[in-house]
């Protein structure tokens, strides 16, 4: 166990660092110069090399990401080329919002979907489960700015229910984690239909049904917890999802995570925080698998690390 | 999705292939036929589709073309109505035009994404399961990488950075689309080529490419077909999401995410330019993830009722 948990730490490390390198590559080559960004149309051409040599612009690409690596090692992410702040800092101050999101995203979408995954198992071949099967189809075919301007239409605009998007209350949280959960429900109702049926299937179940059980005490007591595990280990590899939702989702909702932090870096080419962005966020996605494969065994024993 | 005719064969056999349905891939469209929530799919793009090819003759405006009395006399994009079935946009444009031509938009980056995708996830996928080795294992582990990637994001910059044109926005989502094909692929080539009709036919002195081409290939054909169809959803998912946030396909050609992102500073007061074109994409999306998950039902019975 312990050896395994090594070896994928390792595995790991070595991941981000081939992500950082091919990010870094990418800015790299790519026609955008973050310069003319800093130094504005009118600049003289002087102006322009002074700054390209101020932050280290006009060195080499080895030497240039040999410096990054080595700022990143010490914690140190570099400075925004244009916020003239630590990206470290300018990411930390985002990410509270960002996780807030990601919590919101994950009670709905295992209310929602693991609602209807139940019911539709329960239900099955029934014209209840073909609905809701359909509806997770909706789900995961949703595009996610569409799901967020609906819902602000209905529920800000029309019926003021919910602020019209901004950050702060309970309240702005609802309508943006709703958007960004309704993908995971999508997936999660196909899971959990899919875990509740198999489950039923057993013997145990049978067992319990022989031995004069009622079949809310069979199915609450002895199908749902045995159904329900598998589908919630998944919510690890949710991080992925979610990392790529949240720029659209905070977009549309004024919500000040890091997807807005690297959404407007983008638009400028403020490379830094870019790269500190895609890190962090590849760093999470990478955390987010490993505890699924790591919380996999104890939910289920007949599955072994290797 | 299972039927309850299949379900019943499913408890009996641990099969989902019930009494009386002819072999897998023999009369797959029968097949999709006989599915009600298939023949959806089906529809809707057939719909989709001549809606595009027939764009021109289907309305009688141009997409481009700002009409005089497309907006109000204050200014204000016209509702839908008998002239403009679906209004008019900002500029006084015929919103149903537009969602026509922006039709072929989506299609054209749905098939060509998507199917770069596909050629790079199989060549991928079936050089590292079938040459396992170093070159497997580096393949597999750039595929890893890939997957940490946060894709939107890299799709985002890339599409930012180069100027996108229709072409340039579909070679970026392929590039960050190929990655799940090509672990199903690999994961497929690698259990095929351990079996032993591959050991047999190897040891009859068959050639790679013979092998390759004639028995590794045709086996993967279905899983193709599947994650190909399924994968075009999530390329135009992807388009609409690029071009919404304006890094995508770039107005005045239509396409349904960019026809939000122009209105959307007005969809308070004219919400019927997110909402057509919103459900268009839906539409487009769902229709193939329908018809994808129907295949796989059809194609792959082992894989019935799962994800």
């Amino acid at each position: 166990m312990l050896a395994y948990v090594a070896r994928r730490l390792v595995q790991s490390l070595l991941i981000l660092l081939g992500v950082s390198l091919i990010t870094f590559a990418l800015l790299y080559v790519l026609p955008a110069d973050p310069v003319r960004q800093i130094a504005g149309r009118s600049a003289t051409p002087q102006t322009v090399e002074n700054i390209r040599h101020q932050l280290g612009l006009d060195q080499p690409f080895i030497v240039q990401y040999g410096r990054y690596l080595l700022g990143l090692v010490q914690g140190d992410f570099g400075r925004s080329y244009l916020q003239r702040t630590e990206v470290g800092e300018l990411i930390a101050a985002r990410l509270p919002a960002s996780l807030e999101l990601m919590v919101g995203a994950i009670v709905c979408e295992l209310i929602l979907g693991l609602t209807m995954g139940l019911v539709a198992a329960l239900k099955r071949g029934t014209a209840t489960d073909q609905a809701l099967m359909v509806g997770s189809f909706v789900g995961v075919s949703a595009p996610q700015f569409v799901v967020g301007l609906l819902l602000l239409y209905v529920f800000a605009v029309r019926l003021s229910w919910f602020p019209i998007g901004g950050y702060g209350s309970f309240s702005h949280l609802v309508l943006p984690s709703l958007t960004l959960g309704i993908l995971g429900a999508g997936w999660y109702s196909r899971m959990m239909r899919s875990s509740m049926v198999d489950v039923l299937r057993q013997d145990f179940i049978r067992t319990a049904r022989a031995k004069g059980l009622r079949r809310s005490a069979v199915i609450f007591g002895h199908a749902l917890p045995n159904a329900v595990l598998p589908v919630i280990a998944m919510i690890g590899i949710d991080i992925g999802m979610f990392m790529s939702g949240i720029v659209v989702v905070e977009s549309v909702f004024g919500w000040p995570g890091i997807g807005q932090l690297a959404w407007q870096a983008i638009q400028r080419v403020d490379i830094p925080i870019i790269m500190g962005v895609t890190l962090v966020s590849a760093c999470a996605i990478v955390l987010g698998n490993l505890l699924a494969d790591l919380v996999t065994p104890f939910i289920d024993p007949r599955i072994k690390l290797q | 999705m299972s039927t309850p005719s299949q379900t019943s064969a499913v408890i009996a056999t641990g099969d989902a292939i019930s009494p009386g349905t002819p072999p897998a891939r023999r009369g797959v469209v029968s097949r999709l036929l006989r599915r009600p929530l298939a023949i959806l799919g089906i529809a809707i793009i057939l719909i989709t589709v001549g809606g595009a090819i027939f764009a021109p003759y289907l309305t009688a405006y141009s997409p481009d073309e700002q009409m005089f009395d497309g907006l109000s006399l204050e200014g204000a994009p016209m509702p839908p109505g008998e002239k403009f079935l679906l209004g008019t946009d900002l500029l006084g444009r015929d919103l149903l035009t537009r969602i026509l031509f922006g039709a072929r938009t989506s299609l054209i980056i749905g098939i060509v994404a998507n199917g770069i995708a596909l050629v790079i996830g199989t060549l991928v996928g079936v050089t590292a399961g079938f040459y396992r080795g170093w070159i497997g294992t580096i393949l597999m582990r750039f595929t890893d990488l890939m997957m940490a990637f946060p894709a939107l994001l890299l799709a985002i910059c890339l599409a930012a950075i180069l100027s996108p044109s229709l072409w340039i926005v579909a070679m970026v989502i392929a590039l960050v689309n190929w990655v799940q094909t090509a672990r199903v692929i690999y994961t497929e080539t690698s259990s095929l080529s351990r079996r032993e009709f591959i050991e047999a036919e190897r040891s009859m002195g068959a050639g790679t490419p013979r092998i390759l081409f004639r028995h590794i290939l045709p086996h993967l054909l279905p899983t193709i077909i599947v994650w190909g169809t399924l994968g075009i959803s999530t390329t135009v998912l992807l388009e609409a999401t690029l071009s919404y946030l304006g890094v995508g396909v770039q107005p005045p050609t239509p396409s349904w995410g960019n026809i939000i992102f122009e209105n959307q500073t007005y969809f308070q007061a004219a919400p019927w330019l997110v909402f057509f074109p919103g459900a268009a994409i839906l539409a487009l999306a769902l229709a193939f993830n329908l018809v994808g998950d129907a295949l796989r039902d059809i194609l792959d019975p082992t894989q019935t009722g799962r994800m």
